[in-house]
């Protein structure tokens, strides 16, 4: 459960640069995850590892290549102080866990973190931190198991014109 | 009740008056797919038991991140996008016409009050017509080519009051990197971000558009404009139908705004966004000298014909660098044409551009004008992330057509308004 510690403002360029993106394989995308600005992470980052940002991770396109990546490496959570909107609302779709935690900052490569969504913590080296919670609208899809899943749910659209 | 335009386009949608911070499923008056979000867009709607797309004649599609097809994968991704164009009867713009958001626009297929979504982050462009426009991902695309709307959370607005003249060779490309410098990256995230006031006013719907496509710059879910006289003068002369346009969608003073801003654009100097984030925005005069490989004139942001009229004005009957590349690509097959007819293209190429056809172009690293390590672009794209335009090792620099010009001439950044 290795954490992949980065910066601020991590893009989905950096994420899975342009020229990947004819693939949609989450594995094979995986291969190239990071690549030119994190060469370690493709190679070695396993599953259950997480990732943690600071301040507007995911910022830049709307290519869902970006979670599909991360998913395909193993990463099923990634912690930042703040998210890009787009990249938050994709990780959702695709099932990549996005927490949002204020104290992202204090935790640190290589540090073993436990997240507690539905309580509302996690837990990096034997510290507490508060984590904020999932949308309320978000949580209905996250609970049906992603929006393909929550899509079959849907008898009749609850549309607002109604 | 006093309202941002975003709250009056979605309460024109509902049921009842909606503000800041309500989650409803709104309907979408369209729906853009191109050619690298759209395949895995049209995989959900088919997990999602999609058969038919909720409105064909909603759905715009087309190709322009890789066009002509620049690999094998990219030409099955046409392939299977045409096929799903025909069997649903959505008009595909294939190759033929341009970039996404230029076209969407120019082809009447966005109109004011609408709300639209398209599977690129970019889309928030189409606030320049005084739609709620917004990026999303493919899985949310699926979703809505299925269903014909999407979960939407109503964002708060930061409001943008533009005042003052634009000095020569100074426009809406540095008033917009000026904005995100001010606000910072993540200085909109989950808020729509209004343009107005007297600069904005008197601004071109090619300038409109410029300032809206870079809203996502600063995290902002939609840029918009209000609706004006320029604003059907633009719908009318492209023909576009105009039965479905919202009355009062223009902001209240006394609405509620997370920020209200005040920028003045009299003493504004060309802005530069140097690497690797866009809101590392300095004055041209600050990087003036910086030595540039390629220049690149085009995208979403500035390739339209009034962008190329303001690159040949500096660029007058001089020649560009022999030692640099010069890159020119429309952003659309009407915008290349009509650049075509005023005999831009024809100087440009004398003076030793590039032109490729409307597309992408090096914008985002893909279909052609890869960096190498070392190498620096001056582009008048949105984004200079590390790796955009190639190798990670390479420098992306934004600015204006303006900037590019008088750059791509002396083959180091210069200040455009030092060239005669």
């Amino acid at each position: 459960m290795r954490v992949w510690k980065f910066g601020d403002d991590v893009d989905t360029d950096a994420i899975i640069p342009g020229r990947f993106l004819t693939i949609y394989d989450p594995a094979e995308l995986a291969t190239h995850a990071f690549e030119g600005t994190r060469d370690d992470f493709a190679p070695e980052a396993e599953e259950g590892d997480i990732i943690v940002g600071g301040r507007n991770f995911g910022c830049g396109s709307s290519r869902e290549h970006a979670p599909l990546a991360i998913k395909g490496a193993g990463i099923t959570v990634v912690i930042a102080r703040s998210f890009a909107r787009i990249f938050y609302r994709n990780c959702i779709n695709t099932g990549v866990l996005p927490v949002i935690c204020p104290d992202a900052e204090t935790i640190r490569e290589g540090d073993t973190v436990e997240v507690f969504p539905d309580e509302g913590y996690l837990i990096a080296n034997g510290v507490r931190h508060d984590i904020e919670p999932v949308p309320a609208f978000m949580q209905k899809i996250i609970a049906a198991g992603g929006l393909v899943e929550y899509a079959h749910t849907i008898e009749e659209l609850e549309l607002c014109t109604k | 009740m006093s309202a941002t335009i975003t709250e009056k386009i979605f309460s024109g949608r509902c049921a009842r008056e909606v503000c800041a911070g309500d989650v409803m499923m709104a309907p979408v008056d369209a729906a853009m797919i191109h050619d690298i979000t759209g395949p895995l867009a049209i995989d959900k709607f088919v997990e999602m038991g999609g058969k038919r797309v909720f409105d064909p004649a909603k759905v715009i599609l087309l190709f322009d991140h890789q066009v002509p097809a620049d690999s094998i994968p990219a030409a099955q991704n046409h392939v299977m996008m045409r096929r799903f164009a025909e069997e649903q009867g959505i008009l595909n713009y294939d190759v033929h016409e341009g970039v996404c958001h230029q076209v969407a626009v120019e082809k009447g297929r966005v109109l004011p009050g609408d709300i639209v979504v398209g599977s690129d982050s970019h889309t928030c462009t189409y606030g320049a017509v005084g739609a709620f426009a917004t990026g999303i991902g493919s899985t949310d695309m699926g979703f809505a080519l299925r269903f014909g709307a999407l979960y939407f959370r109503i964002p708060e607005s930061i409001r943008a009051e533009v005042n003052g003249t634009f000095a020569p060779r100074v426009g809406a490309k540095d008033l917009v990197l000026s904005i995100i410098g001010d606000l910072g990256a993540d200085g909109a995230t989950y808020r729509a971000v209004e343009f107005t006031g007297p600069a904005m006013e008197v601004m071109d719907m090619p300038g409109r558009m410029t300032c809206c496509n870079m809203a996502i710059e600063m995290g902002g879910k939609a840029g918009i404009v209000p609706p004006d006289e320029t604003t059907r003068a633009y719908l009318a002369a492209i023909g576009a139908r105009t039965t479905r346009q919202k009355e009062n969608i223009t902001p209240d003073d006394d609405a509620v705004y997370a920020a209200w801003k005040d920028y003045e654009v009299t003493d504004l100097a060309p802005k530069v966004a140097v690497p690797h984030n866009v809101d590392n925005v300095v004055d041209v005069t600050a990087v003036a000298g910086t030595e540039v490989n390629q220049v690149f004139i085009g995208s979403c942001t500035n390739g339209r014909y009034e962008d190329f009229m303001e690159a040949a004005e500096v660029l007058g009957d001089q020649s560009f660098s022999p030692d640099i590349r010069v890159i020119i690509v429309p952003a659309s097959r009407s915008e290349y044409l009509k650049t075509l007819r005023a005999g831009l293209i024809e100087r440009f190429v004398e003076a030793g551009a590039i032109v490729e056809g409307p597309s992408c172009g090096p914008c985002m690293g893909g279909a052609f004008g890869l960096l190498a390590p070392g190498e620096v672009s001056l582009s008048t794209s949105n984004r200079n992330f590390r790796g955009r335009q190639g190798s990670t090792e390479a420098e992306v620099y934004l600015c204006s057509p303006a900037t590019a010009a008088a750059s791509a001439i002396s083959g180091v950044i210069t200040d455009p308004r030092e060239v005669a």
